[in-house]
């Protein structure tokens, strides 16, 4: 038996543990929000994650995951209001939008790491994640956006503590 | 805003059931209308497409009692935000509040909404006019519903954002308390329309509103067809035949049926040659999850017949069309004597352009689910073509097209795979073999490469001619690739008129001798329509061309490429031999070299064209006509001393007449602009032994952001006049990149290339 959280919530699991997680989320849990474009780690577009890390789900298996704390598009705010959700809905950054939880959880999980990334840092951390209808001079401004209101919120929350 | 919603629950019309939603009689009569006497005058553009275009507001909007506006969409949204256009231009005409819209998506009905399927950037195009007389007539409702209430003259109550005001008494109603009594009276006759002063618009033109589906997509909860759930539904992929044309051999599927999960393996028959939009045939492996239908596929022990496309292979192809292209063919057009002009030329150029097959590779991989009920079919998909869908899953359950219920969910790119429904058809065919269990077929990104509608394949060879003067006299264009007719009909070998109208004949060149000519090449996969379609070899090629006369001749491209255009003129298309025009009216949507002239200006002077660079850079320009718009892009490239490129900056200027949604427009540029590099610098689909060789975004490369162009500049020609014809917006910004992006590469370097993809070129 597999021991995880995903989105917050305690998950056993005691199936064949090669399953990938792409699976087990978009058809045994129903969360499709996680998306499936290459199955090969070659397009991102299953990125979630784990222990805070971005990680391609489709090369994840559930055996993988012991005591890891999952976080999909779907736990990564409770109401969608999280900083780089709000930057991609302002410069209506998607097209498609396909490719966009994925994009986001990239995103998220580099202003996390770097809150002021230059645009070496964005494409490094971006390039593994494809988007065919090419949205990207937009994800760049808005991880740029995002990046000024993380750093912002993270300051007051650190001041509150 | 919710996203996609299903629509059997929205009998809501301008009030809460009022039984006004069937039309059978309004229908009867456009019925009879769209088969009038033959002496009519002939239909262009959106009303001569199948079912053409309707504007009765009852079907597209519908306001409640709390004042919520529904606007109906039955138009694809596949990432060029027509869902969110589409309500602006309703929601603008009637003088609603954005804040109180929500858009629902038509169900596949072409009988009722017109037609449907989305394809050849037309949305706007054909329907822009049609949804301001929808807004208009529902406007006028509420008016009059309103003036009836309150016993006063329909003229002295205006509207005002959401409300019908009556100034001299200051009295005011929400549309929310006449709809129910405006859904009862008649839709104004069109001429009795009144449209809104342009200078009073809320929406349309302006930058502001934010995407319908935006917060959907941004927290998972958009369904796109690879999504669906239903309630007990299986997963399934196929085996298809490898080849096209290809059948299932022997096979054993014992190991398969061992995999945990796995249900049942089924036979799908293979469709014989042409084989059109019906499904490849093979073995479908159906199972409790995806993951189980996967692993149950690698198990199937199969052999194919390869049948007759078995030793296609690209690079003896490539051999054949060149070949082709050094004979004389089928002449398309013929204007003066250009034997003659190349012979006595003081200078004369010769020049061979290659660009293979490409996939359209949407991320969301084609993907659908089906539901078959007795002599029924439900429909959830990923689909740009309803209609399609409708007739494609009648046909190989050989039930009434009626009968098939077509659910559009977001669509996660199409850019053209998604107008053929041969996936939704196998979903259907499954979900019957399954005893009508709801059945969700997905295809891997392999399945998607291998078993497309591939972009064609094409060898374009130009000759010119200069005088002592470096004035072009001769002109002569071969070009050679596979029709998408071949799909459909068999021994096609030319392109079509669509084809050569994409830019081969339809070139506005002032040149006094000039011939275009199409040798045969015969098809041996599966050829579609891929963003911007034959737009993109013709465009590649020509305005490569353009700018290899324009050196031949010592001249600057751009002063060359003008000079070429000519004076301002309005050309009938049929002049340049172009009988298709994108089914637009050859008056209305004539040539306007004065448009053209206009982009290729507009792009120079933001680009700073002529200004200087530091070695390693040069800029690059070329310009083409598609979807009845004008484009135009100036690249600026850098190559380093190893030969590695970088595109520190596109600007590209754009003229489709009035613009609805700027925001969107650029949006569609910014793509079409990257989308251009990475065909251009990455693209190849290739076959050997007949079959595809590329298998996932390992070796079918697509630009990722560490490669697209740095600063993309969209310049959008200034459009005032709304009563003017719409171009499209979706493709016509592909066709200059390649060539813009080639010439600006021999400017840094002085190398030409002429065979894409450009790959590793530059390193040699
Ligand atoms: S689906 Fe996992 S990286 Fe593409
Ligand atoms: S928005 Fe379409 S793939 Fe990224």
């Amino acid at each position: 038996m597999i021991t995880f959280t995903l989105n917050g919530q305690a998950q056993r699991f005691e199936g064949d543990p090669e399953m990938p997680l792409l699976w087990y989320l978009r058809d045994v849990q129903g969360l499709t929000g996680t998306k499936f474009g290459c199955g090969e780690a070659l397009c991102g577009a299953c990125t979630v994650h784990a222990d805070g890390a971005p990680i391609r789900s489709c090369q994840t298996t559930l055996g993988d995951l012991s005591g890891v704390a999952v976080t999909t598009i779907e736990g990564l705010s409770p109401d969608g209001m999280h900083p780089v959700q709000v930057a991609w809905r302002e410069l209506n950054v998607a097209q498609c939008g396909y490719c966009q939880a994925g994009q986001i959880m990239s995103a998220a999980a580099l202003l996390k790491d770097t809150p002021r990334p230059s645009d070496e840092a964005i494409d490094d951390a971006m390039s593994g994640n494809i988007c065919r209808c090419a949205t990207y001079p937009r994800i760049r401004a808005a991880i740029k956006r995002a990046a000024g209101e993380v750093q912002r919120k993270t300051a007051s929350s650190g001041s509150a503590k | 805003m919710n996203g996609i919603t299903n629509l059997s629950r929205r009998a809501v019309l301008m009030g809460l059931g009022t039984g006004t939603f069937i039309l059978a009689g309004g229908l009867g009569l456009a019925a009879a209308t769209g088969a009038l006497a033959e002496d009519a005058p002939k239909k262009y553009g959106g009303e001569a497409m199948p079912g053409g275009v309707k504007d009765d507001p009852r079907l597209f909007v519908a306001v409640a009692a709390d004042g919520t506006l529904t606007i109906i969409c039955h138009r694809a949204e596949m990432g060029q935000g027509v869902r969110t256009s589409w309500a602006m231009v309703i929601a603008d005409e009637m003088d609603a509040d954005w804040a109180k819209v929500k858009v629902d998506q038509a169900l596949g009905d072409e009988a009722r909404y017109g037609n449907q399927n989305t394809d050849g950037s037309r949305s706007m195009r054909h329907h822009f006019q049609a949804l301001r007389r929808i807004g208009a007539a529902a406007r006028q409702m509420l008016a009059k519903a309103a003036a009836t209430q309150w016993g006063v003259p329909v003229a002295e109550v205006t509207v005002d954002h959401h409300s019908l005001v009556h100034a001299a008494s200051g009295r005011r109603l929400g549309f929310g308390e006449v709809a129910a009594a405006a859904a009862t009276l008649p839709v104004p006759a069109r001429e009795t329309l009144v449209f809104k002063d342009p200078a009073k618009f809320r929406y349309i033109g302006r930058s502001d509103v934010g995407l319908v589906d935006g917060f959907d997509i941004t927290t998972g909860r958009a369904t796109y067809g690879i999504d669906v759930r239903r309630e007990g539904m299986l997963y399934a992929v196929v085996a298809r035949p490898p080849v096209h044309g290809g059948k299932l051999g022997h096979y054993n599927v014992d190991e398969a049926l061992q995999v945990p999960g796995v249900l049942k393996v089924v036979v799908l028959n293979s469709a014989p040659l042409p084989s059109g939009f019906l499904p490849k045939g093979g073995l479908a492996v159906v199972a409790e999850n995806t993951w189980a239908a996967l692993k149950g596929r690698e198990k199937l022990k199969v052999t194919w017949e390869d049948g007759p496309n078995a030793s296609y292979d690209s690079a003896a192809y490539r051999a054949e069309l060149e070949a082709a292209a050094r004979a004389p063919g089928q002449v398309v057009r013929n204007v003066g004597d250009v034997d003659g002009a190349l012979k006595s030329a003081a200078k004369h150029v010769t020049a061979e352009y290659y660009i293979p097959h490409l996939a359209q590779a949407p991320m969301e991989p084609p993907a659908a689910a089906a539901q078959v009920t007795g002599d029924k079919c439900e429909i959830w998909g990923s689909t740009q073509a309803p209609q399609t869908t409708r007739e494609t899953v009648a046909k190989v359950l050989s039930i009434p097209p009626e009968n098939v219920t077509v659910h559009q969910t977001l669509v996660g790119g199409g850019f053209g795979r998604k107008s053929k429904p041969d996936y939704i058809a196998e979903a259907a065919l499954l979900s019957r073999a399954m005893d009508g269990r709801p059945v969700k077929l997905t295809y891997t990104r392999t399945d998607d490469l291998h078993h497309g509608f591939l972009h064609t394949v094409s060898v374009e060879r130009l000759e010119g001619g200069l005088d002592a003067k470096g004035k072009p006299v001769a002109w002569l264009h071969r070009t050679v690739a596979p029709s998408i007719g071949a799909t459909f009909t068999a021994g096609v070998k030319h392109e079509g008129a669509s084809e050569l109208g994409m830019g081969a004949v339809n070139t506005p060149w002032i040149v006094p001798n000039l011939r275009v000519e199409n040798p045969e090449a015969e098809s041996h996969t599966r050829i579609g329509w891929f963003r911007s379609v034959s737009n993109i070899p013709h465009a590649f090629a020509v305005q490569s061309f353009v700018a290899e006369l324009a050196e031949a001749a010592g001249r600057d491209p751009k002063d060359f490429l003008l000079e070429l255009i000519g004076p301002a003129r309005q050309i009938n298309p049929a002049d340049l031999s172009d009988s298709w025009n994108y089914n637009e009216d050859p008056v209305a949507y004539a040539y306007d070299t004065g448009r053209l002239h206009g982009v290729v200006e507009r792009a120079a002077k933001e680009a700073g064209w002529g200004k200087p660079l530091p070695k390693g850079q040069g800029r690059g320009i070329a310009a083409h006509r598609s979807f009845a718009s004008y484009a135009a892009a100036v690249v600026q490239v850098d190559v380093d001393t190893q030969g590695k490129l970088t595109i520190p900056r596109v600007d590209i200027a754009f003229d489709c007449g009035p613009v609805i949604n700027p925001d969107r427009v650029r949006a569609q540029l910014e793509g079409a602009v990257t989308q251009g590099v990475s065909l251009a610098t990455l693209g190849e689909i290739s076959f050997k032994a007949g079959q595809v060789q590329q298998n996932n975004f390992d070796t079918y490369q697509v630009t990722r952001i560490d490669t697209a162009p740095k600063d993309i500049r969209v310049h959008l020609m200034p459009a005032t006049q709304y009563d003017a014809p719409l171009g499209g917006v979706g493709e016509p910004g592909v066709p200059p990149i390649a060539p813009a992006l080639l010439n600006a590469i021999h400017a840094a370097t002085g190398k030409r290339i002429r065979s894409l993809p450009i790959r590793d070129q530059l390193r040699a």
